[in-house]
């Protein structure tokens, strides 16, 4: 077995120490009805780094890339070109084999790359602090929800409707338990500005309320001005949390901070990581720095060491749960660790000038994207302002229309279907994605099979 | 040839004298490079990446155009690559050496995995896909699905949890969730006092009251305090086996069979389930939820803290509270049962915890884990890995307190306690800082509570005799030059990137972002 290093004859010796016959003497503490006389009957004995390569290589090849098919899947993940550097950096054995930095004076590689993405994340959010890092998007707003809690004391939180529906489905499971109230609305399909309606947000707004949650750019691709509805939470003492699933918006559209935001949570996916299948992802978490020690996970500070050079450490651990046991801000202890050394590495490639390019070429494209589509007859853009993302009525059930579209080679968005099973008002509508990976040839691909299907 | 050339009229003498008391105009020493903040070399108007030109459309932005400056310092990519590879070498990591943190299975992490997660039909899929067109992925996660209810003894797992607190979240919705269904309103949860302090915090989240068992004199759960305490009350208990003191429970059957006895669940905290797979099957001992760290017993690289992943196997009497999604067999193909199938096929559900359908990434390396090691070879790492334990605890027992070593062998870690060190004035931390300039990761420190000045020593299987050797001499070294002369001890490390660094300031004054104005 390639990964044992032990001999039979280490074996042998290092017994003849412990002073035990066997190593079925160490397991002595098992009851003798669960001790397993062999290896677990069903399951196939071991295999050479060939034979594992060939049956998994098997399994990857039924899966249609992003990068081999026309691909416009967005809500929440995008495909975004990473930089080659960006693999080679978070396969350095010292990044990829490292633990959480508990020892700091041999681990400042992972704090100090962690203080920067901290700094990072605070200056694209337009927030002063923030944390590093959380499982994902839609776990680091549920975090918000109950940091909002906190700090307000008041039980209830008012959800938009133009949040992706799985991050409110999160929010919900998390919630069942632990008092907070949840509202949450459906969308509405307005032309120029589908998803929510700020002003009715604003009017949901009392003295119960903790915080109101709001995406944007929406799961619909619309963006908004969300001044008003931070001064209206303001005014009622609530906070006012933003959710970002696309990060590179924040290359092209007012952040969150600029808008009035008190706590910023978002997908970090776009930048360093790919598509994944859903996971591993990096959720975002940013705040005021008056409320820090309300913020859920890890946070790394400066300080200095014992010969006065800047150093860094995790720290304000006060608030975390192998302190605070039952009485912790958050039950999370790992994070990704990984993926923020990723989305850092990425965005310090890009840069302002990149990310800024990027942003505005991601919008350019959908821009131009959105308006072949809409000329698609019996095809309709809900769309005032967006970024990279829009949606389309297709005045019929979108849902087979996606399905239709795949068996033709082209993985062309996300049908409300999928995403609002329930809610039949929607299910027209199709969710459309660009990013700069797209071609003019895939741009064709799309039209004249949307267009083939809608015929 | 050229190295000739290069030595040629001028060769190397060795010259008397140390450098000790050099400083160098960089602050470098040779290999051991300083790396100043993104932020203080980095310009606004560079860029790595090249990208296509914008095409000449009017903007759609909807007058919310972002104006100001943001503040993110871009590098060309040898810059870029040069400040993060010499960051990498500020790291221990389990590539440069044994890194024994208890409770933590540091293993190696083979590069098999890592090529495998990057095929594209794995890495390049998104999750809204229809499903028509990843059928591969949901062969993978129900392959995985297979394995760990096999080697768990159990009927069902959820999947989509992103970490172990995580997992323990699913573990104890799931509990939450069956009592509510036949609406019981019992609400403890007992938690022995060497539990991790993700139990109790998970717990209390599900809206538990946390209740504390104390341990008996051999480091396990005191079961004649546990039997008294069941009651009608009780809705589970939440336990570690292999115990957080690095001990069996050799009383959890007749545990889970009382606490069944009495209406409510067992919670196995699957964190140190290195120890006994392939050899035992939680579910023979009555668990009905454990979550499994595949970034620990199944060897996803921890990466500085994450990503992780938690899988929870579960009992016949919590499966159908699992969270969505799901991966189901029909008769077309497999299917992710999502909000649309739900109510068909998982109506009791608890919900979702996750965006979308959980580490994939993790996953396949997992999964080329244990293929690559096979029931046969997964019931070595747990043997290989308690031998190496109780090699480590019998070599530095005479030496080392070690509280619980009467009792009997341990299993994949070794508990000492620095009461061998009273009248020294050093404890724990002066031994583990000690280790890091001898070239080590130090144990895990003043862990678990229950035992004064914690150290907590995992090896795991992937280490040579020669590595144990190795560490067990420099731990010898380091206990005995401490006893010998405490003074010399009370600064290490020495030797390492940076001194000890003062936590203190750090709490009372976050600095959490670097602020333009230091740079001066």
């Amino acid at each position: 077995m390639r990964y044992l290093p032990l001999s039979t004859a280490d074996r042998s010796a290092m017994l003849a120490t412990i002073g035990a016959a066997s190593v079925d003497d160490l397991f002595a503490d098992v009851p003798a009805e669960a001790v397993l006389d062999g290896p677990i009957a069903g399951l196939p004995n071991h295999a050479s780094e060939m034979a594992v390569e060939r049956a998994l290589v098997k399994m990857a090849g039924k899966n249609k890339t992003a990068s081999t098919n026309p691909f416009f899947v967005g809500c929440g993940a995008y495909k975004h070109h990473v930089p080659a550097s960006v693999d080679m950096v978070i396969q350095r054995g010292e990044f990829l084999t490292a633990y959480t930095p508990y020892q700091p004076e041999i681990a400042q590689g992972t704090l100090q790359v962690l203080f920067e993405f901290q700094t990072q994340v605070a200056r694209l959010t337009g927030m002063e602090v923030a944390n590093a890092s959380m499982y994902d998007g839609s776990t680091a707003m549920t975090e918000a929800v109950f940091m909002a809690r906190r700090i307000t004391r008041r039980p209830k939180c008012i959800v938009s409707a133009g949040v992706h529906p799985h991050y409110t489905s999160v929010l919900k499971t998390l919630t069942r338990f632990t008092g907070d109230l949840v509202e949450a609305g459906v969308p509405t399909f307005t032309p120029g500005a589908p998803g929510d309606d700020l002003a009715s947000l604003i009017a949901q707004i009392d003295a119960d309320t903790s915080c109101v949650v709001v995406q944007n750019p929406n799961l619909f691709g619309h963006i908004a001005d969300l001044t008003p509805l931070a001064d209206a939470c303001h005014k009622a003492g609530a906070l006012l949390i933003v959710v970002v699933t696309e990060i590179v918006s924040l290359g092209a559209i007012k952040s969150p901070g600029e808008m009035g935001a008190d706590i910023v949570v978002g997908e970090g996916q776009s930048l360093g990581a790919g598509l994944l299948f859903g996971g591993p992802y990096l959720g975002l978490f940013a705040c005021r720095e008056k409320h820090v020690r309300q913020a859920p996970g890890r946070l790394c500070g400066e300080t200095v060491d014992a010969s006065g050079k800047r150093g860094f450490v995790l720290t304000l651990s006060t608030r975390e749960q192998h302190i605070r046991r039952e009485k912790a801000t958050s039950n999370i202890c790992t994070n990704s660790g990984l993926i923020a050394l990723a989305f850092s590495a990425h965005l310090s490639l890009l840069g302002e000038k990149g990310l800024r390019h990027l942003a505005a070429l991601n919008h350019a494209r959908a821009v131009q994207l959105a308006d072949r589509l809409a000329r698609v007859p019996g095809v309709t853009l809900l769309n005032g302002p967006f970024f990279n993302e829009f949606t389309l009525d297709l005045g019929r059930e979108a849902r087979p229309v996606v399905r239709k579209l795949a068996e033709t080679g082209v993985l062309g968005g996300v049908s409300m279907g999928r995403l609002w099973p329930t809610e039949k008002a929607l299910a027209g509508g199709m969710i459309v994605a660009v990013t700069e990976t797209a071609t003019d040839e895939d741009f064709d691909a799309f039209e004249d099979a949307l267009d083939e299907v809608m015929a | 040839m050229s190295t000739e050339m290069n030595n040629v009229g001028r060769p190397t003498r060795l010259v008397a004298g140390t450098g000790a008391a050099v400083e160098t105009f960089t602050g470098n020493r040779a290999l051991m490079l300083e790396e100043p903040l993104l932020f203080e070399r980095g310009s606004l108007d560079t860029s790595g990446v090249d990208l296509p030109p914008v095409p000449p459309v009017p903007d759609r932005l909807g007058g919310l155009a972002r104006d100001a400056v943001i503040g993110l310092p871009g590098f060309s990519e040898p810059e870029a690559v040069r400040h993060y590879t010499r960051l990498s070498r500020q790291n221990y990591a389990i590539d440069l050496g044994i890194f024994p943190l208890g409770s933590c299975t540091m293993k190696h992490n083979p590069r098999l995995n890592e090529k495998m997660a990057r095929l594209p039909g794995f890495a390049d899929i998104h999750p809204l896909q229809p499903q028509s067109t990843v059928q591969g992925a949901l062969e993978l996660i129900d392959v995985l699905a297979d394995w760990l209810m096999k080697l768990t003894g159990m009927p069902a797992v959820a999947m989509s949890p992103k970490a172990g607190a995580h997992g323990e979240l699913c573990g104890m919705l799931a509990i939450r969730a069956a009592l509510d269904a036949r609406n019981d309103p019992r609400r403890v949860v007992l938690v022995p006092e060497s539990a991790h302090g993700t139990n109790p915090a998970t717990a209390a989240f599900c809206g538990f009251t946390v209740e504390n068992i104390p341990a008996n004199a051999r480091g396990r759960v005191d079961l004649d305090a546990m039997l008294a305490r069941l009651g009608p009350d009780v809705a589970a208990v939440m336990i570690t086996n292999p115990n957080t003191c690095g001990l069996f429970e050799p009383d959890l059957k007749t545990i889970s069979d009382a606490v069944h006895a009495v209406g409510g669940y067992v919670y196995c905290d699957g964190a140190n389930f290195n120890a006994i797979v392939g050899r035992v099957r939680p579910g023979d001992l009555g668990v009905d939820a454990m979550h499994i760290n595949l970034h620990k017993t199944f060897s996803t690289p921890h990466g500085g803290g994450g990503p992780g992943s938690g899988p929870v196997v579960l009992s016949a009497a919590l499966a159908p509270f699992a969270p969505i999604p799901f991966v189901r067999k029909t008769a077309n193909g497999l299917e992710l049962v999502e909000e649309d199938t739900a109510g068909t096929h998982a109506a009791d559900s608890f919900g979702r915890m996750v965006a979308f359908h959980g580490q994939m990434g993790m996953f396949v390396r997992a999964l080329a884990y244990m293929m690559s090691h096979g029931a046969d070879g997964l019931r070595q790492v747990a043997e290989d890995a308690v031998l190496n334990a109780n090699y480590i605890l019998a070599s530095l027992k005479d030496l080392y307190t070690a509280p619980f070593a009467s009792s009997g062998p341990c299993m994949h870690e070794a508990l000492f306690s620095d009461d061998f060190l009273d009248g020294t004035g050093l404890s724990t931390i002066d031994l583990a800082k000690a280790l890091i300039d001898e070239g080590f990761h130090p144990m895990t420190m003043y862990f678990p509570l229950v035992v004064h000045g914690a150290m907590l020593v995992e090896p795991t299987e992937t280490e040579s005799k020669a590595n144990l050797d190795q560490l067990i001499g420099a731990m010898r070294h380091v206990a005995t030059q401490m006893l010998a002369d405490p003074d010399a001890w009370r600064a290490a490390p020495h030797f390492a990137p940076r001194r000890r660094l003062d936590e203190t300031l750090a709490a009372r004054k976050p600095v959490l972002g670097f602020k333009d104005s230091e740079a001066a």
